[in-house]
């Protein structure tokens, strides 16, 4: 009987170890920013296109230049409400950070104390961008002006608040590969890169699952707004009948091919597209015609009624 | 009670309201125009944008006269006092048809600058679509910016 209950406590303990184990933190190798050197310059337009602003800036914040990365805005979901936390070159930011340390956490989710990120923090498709780009951000936000306020804590719901259970979700859902596999054009192979790793779209315009997973089988297949009403636009070929120069026409001013202007985030979105380089707005548009055609009930961009200001805001300026 | 009586009860009680909701929507309330009037506003802004936006993108030719024209059209669209637009009542909590969130009524005075900027956004395009091509395709980036903003904090996304 004593041996039997000491089996049982070894197993528990060793799986409980092994459970620990899996779910630890997986950091990139302490090498992995040798001989990287952050550049500001070209880190300011990969800031824009990982629109790290529209999530930092605190809401209502006036349009700048040198925008403040105090944090603060609140992002309803069926977990609990996340809370953008403050990133700027602060104490209460990432002032104190190494820049492995925000690097890391930008592309494995694990903050300067190794513990798991929510993936609010689109880590997941940041964990496909380069060590360099990343490095170039973080030497951009070491340059925009510091702010004090302190980072609010998220409000999640029991048991979406055991920061260790992410460890779980990282493993079940974590995905450090594209998408879009084949051959693919470098224009195409450009537009994946935007669109999958810095961009983020599909953690809005792909569905998830229960746990909040990308389901990667209805790549960006359009959503439900995780906010509570209305969806997030199918923008697979299935779904986004544009042509080529209509994407990058929106991309760059908000006008969708009926003259409507896109609102809700993807208004933020555009802001940072905006940005870019037009041969990257075009490897965008290009991607987004290789990507496979899912269909789905997601309202289509631009159709039916879209140019009224109501309710019929069926363009991804609702994404 | 009879089987019968219970169920013409039942069927009476669920029918009523009904009929009430048909003979409200048979004479339209100022709640309902406001909605409409809105709605078929922004398609105007929309039809002219898109004469303006085809010479922008340089699918049609650039001409002075038409793109004036268009301009001053947006700029009478975005003059008219809209307040009467926006009665309490109004908002997509309120009703289907539309996708104008409460925040407006929340938040009037913000609507409302927002809506001096399109009027400001529009007023440079009016100047600016009678000079040349260069011009008028960089007052439309403004005016674009000037929808989307508004767009952005104050119109939900389709259900």
């Amino acid at each position: 009987m004593r041996r039997a209950l000491l089996s049982v406590a070894v197993v528990a303990l060793v799986g409980a170890g092994a459970a620990w184990w899996l779910t630890a933190p997986d950091n990139l190798p302490a090498s992995a920013l040798d001989g990287v050197t952050g550049d500001a310059g070209r880190g300011q337009v990969l800031f824009a296109a990982a629109g790290c602003g529209s999530c930092h800036i605190a809401p209502g914040a006036e349009e700048t230049d040198s925008p403040v990365l105090s944090g603060g805005r609140r992002f309803a979901t069926q977990f609990g409400t996340f809370v953008a936390p403050n990133i700027s070159p602060s104490p209460q930011g990432i002032g104190d950070w190494s820049d492995y340390q925000v690097v890391n956490a930008v592309m494995r989710g694990v903050d300067d104390e190794g513990r798991h990120l929510y993936p609010a923090f689109p880590w997941n498709a940041y964990n496909k961008a380069t060590v360099q780009d990343v490095a170039d951000i973080v030497a951009y936000i070491r340059t925009l002006p510091p702010s004090d306020a302190g980072s609010l804590p998220h409000e999640l719901s029991f048991p979406f608040d055991i920061r260790q259970s992410l460890g779980g979700w990282k493993l079940l859902f974590e995905h450090r590969d594209w998408v879009l596999q084949g051959d693919l054009t470098p224009e195409q192979e450009r537009g994946r890169y935007l669109v999958e790793a810095l961009g983020h779209c599909g953690e809005c315009h792909t569905p998830r699952n229960a746990l909040g997973g990308l389901d990667r089988s209805a790549w960006l297949a359009g959503a439900p707004d995780p906010a509570g009403k209305g969806r997030v636009p199918n923008i697979t070929p299935a779904g986004l009948d544009w042509s080529e120069d209509d994407i990058v026409t929106m991309l760059q001013s908000g006008f969708t091919p009926d003259y409507d202007v896109v609102g809700g985030e993807m208004a933020q979105v555009v802001r940072n597209t905006a940005q870019l380089s037009d041969e990257d707005r075009a490897a965008i548009a290009a991607y987004l015609k290789a990507v496979p055609p899912v269909e789905s009930t997601a309202p289509q961009p631009g159709a039916g009624d879209s140019t009224a200001e109501e309710g019929t805001a069926s363009d991804e300026g609702d994404s | 009670m009879h089987r019968l009586a219970k169920t013409t009860l039942l069927a009476t009680a669920l029918l009523l309201p009904a009929g009430v909701l048909l003979a409200q929507e048979a004479d339209e309330s100022p709640e309902d125009l406001a909605v409409e009037m809105r709605q078929g506003h922004m398609l105007n802004f929309a039809h002219n944008l898109m004469a303006l936006g085809a010479m922008a993108q340089e699918k049609t030719a650039y001409d002075a006269a038409t793109a004036t024209a268009a301009a001053e059209n947006l700029s009478h669209l975005a003059a008219i006092h809209w307040d009467y637009y926006w009665p309490e009542g109004t908002s997509n909590a309120d009703r289907q048809d539309t996708g104008a969130l409460p925040a407006i009524w929340e938040n009037m005075d913000d609507f409302n600058a927002k809506h001096e900027a399109l009027q400001q956004a529009v007023a440079n395009l009016q100047t600016a679509a009678g000079t040349d091509l260069a011009s008028l395709q960089g007052a439309m980036g403004d005016v674009g910016k000037a929808c989307g903003g508004c767009h952005e904090t104050y119109r939900a996304k389709e259900e």
